[in-house]
């Protein structure tokens, strides 16, 4: 009994204790973050390999998931008549949740792991050390480009995946099960609202872009220096952010359209 | 006598509760080539990454070019980095830039030169290891000598007043380790530098040093210059510096009588 205690106790502190260490950690990232703006050019590369490389994943499923939504939809909608509606129902779907949470999702798994291992191996290899020595800092050289490059390129992946969606959408609809195209475009523009409905969605995105990419790039440089402790830190950056990006997307909910 | 560039005095540290050093005393003098020597795992490494101040010691002073080293903050810190070069055992080179890339990366970072002048720089550090010609490849293409040559053109590359070296001669093969001992001693006298060469290669380091400290037990057990050593009295020494199989350092890890442990039958 007082053993089970004990490992509860333990396991408690240690997971307090490097929750602690995660918020030093991301606050050392933002510290940092200005000094980057000088050097726009390692941004930029970073955003090509988190974001760019990650482009395929999100189109395609982007337009599968639009694809399958307007299959669903027409048949629940045609039901009572309402297949005109086609179109709210995949725009909306896509731009408050699915955009992005599911771009959140394949990007915690795409580029977020690649990540976390990156900089899980840098560690093992003593990169980061040997720029330590150099007198280079690491968070500033490697952590924090890679931190801006996830939280910028979230909410345009999102944009992507739900607008490439929307189009997959309408390819069913309009073009195989023969929704009228002025209506399925014409009630989106009525129903679909700037503020209320994208930029939520967009606010969403960039909530996401920021946890997933702290939660990787702390998976990996919390990380023990070794084969195994590297293989552990990108399963749990893909396992964390799952959660927390699911359990923040309802209390973003909540907030955002909960009245 | 000068006053040494690095001074240590009653250094103490510790990794969770084993206590690595217990009151190490250590001096290290100008355009000197000192070895740090000791079995694995007495924390020669760390010896290094307490100077360069990575790491904090629990107690004791670590006095770098006048300066309290576990003091210092990161600015200052940073500063005192950049007169020091360090050789890492792996090379720790950047695996996403070729060679000329990593020779130049220190000089890019701490200077605004004209792209020509990096060139120069950058081909003459190479030029200095024997690795100009390996400028385009990639760290994944060199074997393990020639990456640690390429290290060691980085480490030199803003003209550090010392270089630090991290078992510069593990798992090297007979030749690079040759190439390996004579960079280390003609860099030193060519440059000016102080070099640092931390190791249980004894033989190789010997053969460069000019005073050598040997660790054990978290203590500097004897210190002199090499040919000293040889003939040091101590058993510990001589069991170390000859590589006899049994001695203080005894063969058998300690275990119960080996007549008990089998008539126990049948438990682990």
């Amino acid at each position: 009994m007082l053993d089970a205690i004990q490992r509860l106790g333990r396991v408690t502190l240690g997971f307090f204790e490097r929750l602690g260490r995660g918020h030093l950690f991301l606050l050392q990232v933002l510290v940092s973050l200005p000094g980057i703006v000088l050097r726009p050019g390692l941004v930029l590369r970073q955003m090509y390999s988190v974001g760019v490389l990650t482009l395929v994943i999100i189109v395609v499923s982007g337009l599968f998931v639009g694809m399958v939504m307007g299959l669903q939809g027409y048949n629940t909608l045609v039901d009572f008549g309402a297949e005109e509606s086609l179109g709210v129902l995949v725009a909306l779907s896509l731009v408050r949740e699915l955009g992005p949470v599911v771009t959140a999702l394949l990007f915690a798994g795409r580029a977020g792991s690649a990540l976390s291992a990156e900089i899980g191996l840098m560690k093992a290899t003593e990169q980061l050390s040997g720029m330590e020595m150099m007198a280079v800092d690491p968070i500033q050289r490697v952590i924090a480009p890679r931190f801006l490059a996830a939280f910028l390129s979230m909410p345009l992946l999102a944009a992507i995946f739900s607008a490439v969606g929307v189009y997959g959408g309408w390819f069913i609809g309009v073009g195989l099960l023969g929704v009228d195209d002025g209506a399925f475009w014409a009630q989106m523009q009525d129903k679909v609202d700037l503020y209320d409905d994208i930029y939520n969605g967009v606010i969403k995105s960039i909530v996401f872009g920021f946890v997933v990419g702290w939660i990787a790039l702390f998976e990996g440089s919390d990380t023990l220096p070794t084969a195994e402790g590297v293989s552990r830190a990108t399963t749990q950056t893909v396992v964390h952010s799952a959660l927390v990006v699911l359990g923040l997307d309802f209390v973003l909910t909540a907030l955002m359209f909960g009245d | 006598m000068p006053e040494p560039v690095v001074k240590i005095r009653d250094l103490r540290f510790a990794r969770g509760n084993r206590l690595i050093f217990d009151g190490v005393n250590l001096d290290i003098y100008a355009d000197c080539v000192t070895a740090i020597m000791g079995p694995s795992g007495t924390g020669k490494t760390t010896l290094l990454k307490l100077i360069g101040g990575q790491l904090r010691p629990l107690s004791g002073s670590i006095r770098v070019y006048g300066e309290e080293v576990p003091h210092l903050g990161r600015q200052a810190l940073y500063r005192l980095r950049r007169r020091i070069g360090m050789l890492f055992q792996t090379g720790a080179l950047l695996t996403d830039i070729d060679v000329f890339e990593n020779v130049a990366y220190p000089i890019r970072e701490h200077t605004r030169l004209p792209e020509a002048l990096v060139r120069d720089l950058v081909l003459m550090k190479l030029e200095a290891v024997g690795l100009r010609g390996a400028a385009q490849l990639m760290p994944g293409q060199l074997s393990g000598g020639m990456a640690r040559r390429v290290a060691l053109a980085r480490a030199i590359a803003l003209d550090p007043m010392m270089v630090l070296y991290d078992e510069p001669f593990t798992g090297q093969d007979p030749i690079s380790m040759g190439v390996l001992v004579k960079l280390i001693r003609e860099l030193n006298d060519a440059l000016d530098l102080t070099s640092v060469v931390v190791s249980h290669d004894v033989a190789e380091t010997c053969a460069i040093a000019d005073y050598a400290y040997l660790l054990s037990d978290g203590k500097v057990v004897e210190h002199g210059e090499p040919d000293a050593l040889r003939e040091s009295s101590s058993d510990w020494s001589q069991q170390f510096l000859k590589a006899l199989p049994d001695g203080p350092v005894a063969f058998h890890y300690p275990a119960v009588s080996f007549r008990d442990d089998l008539l126990q039958g049948g438990q682990r």
